[in-house]
């Protein structure tokens, strides 16, 4: 199984550390979230894989190879990111062809339907186009080069709700056809949390979680009722958030419920993707 | 379909529960097609790993049969297959619970029997 393997990977600006010590692994054919809040290191640690910045220690593979200035093995790693690397007088049509050229491939068919259902001016510039129409042209390059690794950073700046649910259904329907690694880093949690195979959790410059989505979902619960009886249900388990409102008590935790008895009186629900990052993130008791 | 995210029930099971209901409602009629896991990926938004978990649960219940190349079709005597699961559902769970709920209500046995009698009577009408 081909995969991007980082391994006690580092980067400091300066004397500050924004990664510490980050382990993870993605791999072929799957779609991974990348969660983390701002300026946590997302766009670092992509960047690094995508050798627009120097990593400061550890290392990055692809097949057990170290991935730094590999050209070859680059190749099949794309990143879109929230920069434009492309002259703004250049217009969309020459982004296209110079990216054939560099990547050895581009699904002309394909970038032609993307085009049509995004309404997309090939003629115009760069710098005519609108943020959001900025980041579709982006995002057509990054869903028809033949790279095997696609990371997406920020693929929705600036789209509105309808382009936003046209990229996902064509990102399904691309990934359908041709499944390859698409990892996306986002703030959009909620949007994403059905779409993700697997999900990776960055914090204090390390990874903090990494896990399916379907594990996680099954392990992500909140649970609420009268203190006492919610406190004895969800015993040996570490409490992420507490919430105290009258008598009721509402606890997130990411533990295995499975054959616990619910007592009555109390409810236990899934908690969401997006409820679970928050509670890990924020972190600590919140008794009020 | 109308899956819930919040819901226990985990995601690929939500997709075979929808699946099983559209083979007995007649959505899916036996040896037709059903759509495809990345059509229906597409329609939930849902990754198609998800989709395809919920699919092999009633491959291998022996209610969808996958033909290689073409796809995934309802088995012949899927409804009936369906149709004797869900009532055995209905009688161990559903009914269970409907019991429980007139307890709970202090709702005679005489007076849950002659609801339910009442109720056959009305839709005999």
């Amino acid at each position: 199984m081909r995969a991007i393997k980082l391994s006690h990977l580092r980067k400091s600006y300066g004397h500050k550390q924004v990664l510490t010590d980050v382990n993870l692994e993605f791999e072929a054919g799957k779609i991974y979230a990348l969660l983390g809040r701002n300026g946590v290191g997302k766009s670092t640690l992509l960047k690094i894989i995508a050798n627009q910045i120097l990593k400061s220690g550890g290392s990055v593979s692809l097949d057990g190879e170290e991935l730094q200035d590999n050209e070859r093995l680059l190749n099949d790693v794309y990143l879109m990111g929230p920069q434009t690397l492309w002259a703004p007088d250049r217009n969309v049509k020459w982004i296209f062809n110079i990216t054939k050229q560099f990547y050895g491939g581009f699904d002309d068919e394909y970038a032609a339907h993307l085009v049509k259902v995004f309404r997309l001016d090939t003629k115009k510039r760069l710098a005519q186009l609108s943020t959001g129409y900025k980041t579709i042209a982006k995002l057509i390059v990054a869903l028809c080069v033949p790279s095997e690794f696609v990371l997406l950073d920020e693929p929705v700046l600036g789209l509105d709700a309808p382009n936003r649910e046209l990229f996902y259904d064509e990102l399904l329907a691309t990934y359908g056809k041709r499944p390859r690694t698409f990892v996306i880093a986002t703030h959009l949690i909620e949007e994403i949390a059905t779409l993700v195979e697997e999900v990776t959790v960055i914090a204090d410059g390390q990874v903090l979680l990494a896990d399916t989505a379907e594990h996680i979902a099954a392990s992500a619960h909140t649970i609420t009722g009268p203190a006492q009886k919610v406190v004895e249900f969800t015993a040996g388990t570490t409490p992420l958030q507490t919430h105290h409102r009258g008598a009721v008590t509402t606890i997130s935790t990411l533990a295995n419920l499975d054959g616990r008895e619910v007592p009555a009186g109390v409810t236990v629900k899934t908690l969401p993707l997006q409820q679970l990052f928050i509670a890990l993130t924020a972190g600590g008791q919140d008794d009020e | 379909m109308q899956l819930d995210a919040t819901s226990l029930v985990p995601l690929y099971q939500q997709i075979s529960d929808e699946l099983v209901t559209g083979i007995l409602t007649g959505e899916y009629p036996e040896a037709s097609q059903v759509p495809s896991t990345t059509q229906l990926a597409r329609e939930e938004q849902l990754n198609p790993a998800t989709v395809l978990k919920g699919m092999n649960q009633l491959v291998d219940a022996g209610l969808l049969e996958k033909r290689r190349g073409v796809g995934m079709f309802v088995a012949t005597g899927a409804v009936a297959a369906v149709k004797r699961r869900r009532r055995q559902e209905f009688i161990t769970v559903q009914l269970q619970q409907l019991i429980a709920d007139a307890r709970a209500l202090d709702i005679s046995e005489e007076e849950l029997v002659q609801g339910i009698e009442e109720g056959y009577d009305n839709a005999r009408d």
